[in-house]
């Protein structure tokens, strides 16, 4: 029995230890060079397919809504943004599969329009409509290249400095931006995220419908357990009488975090979209709070902020703290959102970095491949537990300080000592958690 | 840096897909979740309350019942107390009546006793006086007569041998 332990273990390391000698072997065919930039932003950022395991290749194809220069609303599929090549490697004579961008053409009400995936413009990876330039413009645009030092007269660098769309197939284009509301990846992983979300909650909601009283367990007690370990534990203990009011929208915060940020860490087709490592997705969180904590603020919140009881040189001749509290409504959620962010980007960050140290070691020989396969799997696997809380405890403080600007906005003033007593517990609450969060935020920059 | 400039569709997509999410929850999610379980955190409360109070009432029944058994008990030994008393008593009263009646009777016969000794003395000393007289007269036929001063003589001298 401990001898066939041993064995797989044997098994299992060797096949660790071949495996990026394969993997190294064919990305040193394909590319020489492995482009770690690329790599990470790729992984992290969006796109307009979904990668299927296994291939660099196919995508799921998802719709493109874009808004073309004349106003017109255009939807396509992303699958008919690039076309798979079967081209033949002249280094090694194999034949492999590459995905190209390709101009689509979309006709609509009798008028042509045509769309690209940027690939050499500042709008990079992102769709554009593109019209052919007339032969004068094509003309200005090489005498602007020419005169311009920084790009040597090379044209296929115009836009860099330009702003046109240069070189493909040997006709110039002018690129715009139209305004871009596609079903991204992200988009999907979003309503996927919110419709987990709901099932979710809903689950409970029907178990009550069927059981009545009756105790849940499994995973619908799971949920309740969440539910009341956030209600109870945040929102009515700092909400007090007011916890009913703003119960829902907290509770969705949490449970929309935490779901996005759980969905993330899984790799294949559910999952894998860096949504709340998007700062997209924490910007719009982090409005939402603050709409709620200046539309639902009290008279002793503006008090606090346009008449704070400081003394009067402080405030008067020069609205100082006035200046220092306007500010600080603007940088209490402004913190929520990059905080969310960068600890959720920072996790996805380490974890691919860790995967590619193996492609970079890989070029020192097989020893050092095989050696750093072992250590980043090891460290992966361990960044990705880290992850997992960080995903909980992110959701968690994200929650809590919006209970907290909720809380401090809504808050009628009067009533000294309880007022003092509840912003005393406030604070030592949201210190002893700034510490977890602490913690939680040094990891991804170390 | 493509990472830190928000995508204008992902911001549109985030506030519908959270707005919607919101309503949805915040209608059927949300309210039902938390009122059923503070509900149901009121049933078990009350359910403890309940379960308290009924033992407490089970506790009180059986100290109740103690006591009246304890009671009884109490009652009973006093009873078996008192009908010993009682009976020491009446045995006693009985007692103190016989010997009350056979003090009586004993003073009865005595004094009947008493009685028929005077009688017999009297008769007795009549007798005595009688044959006495019978006697003198016998002796001092003649002179001495049947009178009274002579009765009164043999009387007195009666008397003191009686007293001797």
């Amino acid at each position: 029995m401990r001898l066939l332990k041993y064995k797989i273990l044997l098994l299992i390391s060797l096949a660790i230890v071949m495996l990026p000698m394969r993997l190294s072997a064919s990305s040193g065919e394909e590319s020489g060079e492995v482009n770690v930039k690329e790599i990470i932003f790729h992984h992290l950022g969006d796109g307009y397919g979904w990668e299927v395991p296994f291939s660099h290749v196919y995508r799921i194809p998802l719709p493109v809504i874009v808004r073309a220069e004349d106003g017109k609303w255009i939807c396509f599929s992303s699958a008919r943004l690039q076309e798979v090549k079967r081209i033949i490697n002249e280094e090694t004579g194999e034949e492999e599969l590459v995905a190209e961008p390709r101009i689509v053409d979309i006709e609509k009400d009798g008028k042509h329009y045509q769309f690209i995936l940027a690939h050499v413009s500042k709008h990079k990876n992102k769709v554009v409509q593109i019209f052919p330039l007339t032969p004068e413009e094509e003309q200005q645009l090489k005498e602007e290249a020419k005169n311009n030092p920084a790009i040597q007269g090379d044209i296929d660098k115009a836009e860099a400095i330009i702003g046109g769309y240069a070189g493909f197939d040997e006709v110039y284009y002018r690129e715009y931006k139209p305004h871009d509301i596609s079903i991204t990846k992200n988009v999907l992983a979003l309503f996927i995220a919110a419709i987990l979300v709901t099932a979710m909650v809903m689950s409970v909601v029907w178990f009550y419908a069927r059981r009545g009283m009756k105790a849940p367990r499994k995973g619908v007690g799971f949920m309740e357990m969440l539910i009341d370990f956030i209600y109870t534990g945040v929102i009515k203990s700092t909400l007090h009488d007011k916890a009913r009011k703003y119960a829902p929208f907290l509770l969705t915060c949490f449970f929309f975090i935490l779901v996005m940020n759980l969905v993330g860490l899984i790799v294949i087709f559910p999952g894998g979209a860096n949504l709340t490592g998007n700062i997209a997705i924490t910007l719009v969180l982090a409005i939402m709070v603050f709409v709620i904590t200046n539309v639902m603020g009290s008279k002793h919140y503006w008090k606090e902020i346009f008449w704070p009881d400081v003394p009067l040189f402080l405030k008067f001749p020069i609205p100082i703290m006035q200046f220092i509290e306007i500010f600080g409504i603007f940088t209490k959620p402004a913190a929520l959102c990059v905080r969310l962010f960068a600890n959720m980007m920072g996790g996805h960050m380490i974890v691919i970095t860790l995967t590619l140290l193996i492609f970079i070691f890989a070029a020192f020989g097989a020893i050092a491949a095989g050696g750093s396969v072992f250590i980043s799997v090891l460290f992966s696997i361990f960044m990705l537990c880290l992850d997992v809380l960080v995903s909980f405890i992110q959701a968690y403080v994200f929650t809590l300080l919006a209970t907290i600007f909720i809380s401090m906005s809504t808050d009628k003033g009067h009533g000294h000592g309880e007022h003092k007593e509840d912003s005393h517990s406030t604070e030592s609450t949201s210190s002893s958690d700034m510490t977890s969060e602490g913690s939680a935020a040094t990891v991804p920059t170390t | 840096m493509e990472l830190f400039t928000p995508d204008f569709g992902l911001i549109f997509w985030m506030f519908i897909a959270f707005i919607i999410l919101f309503v949805v929850l915040a209608i059927w999610g949300w309210p039902v979740i938390l009122k059923n379980m503070d509900q149901r955190a009121d049933t078990i409360d009350k359910g403890v309350e309940y379960a308290r109070e009924a033992k407490a009432q089970l506790d009180n029944a059986r100290a109740e019942a103690q006591k009246y058994m304890d009671e009884a008990q109490q009652q009973q030994a006093e009873m078996l107390r008192e009908a010993a008393r009682m009976k020491t008593q009446l045995i006693e009263e009985a007692r103190k009546e016989a010997s009350d009646e056979a003090k009586k009777v004993m003073d009865a016969a005595r004094v009947s006793i008493e009685q028929q000794r005077k009688e017999a003395e009297l008769q007795f000393r009549n007798e005595v006086s009688k044959f006495s007289l019978d006697i003198a007269e016998k002796m001092v036929r003649g002179n001495l007569s049947d009178d009274k001063s002579h009765h009164q003589l043999v009387d007195k001298m009666l008397d003191e041998i009686k007293s001797n």
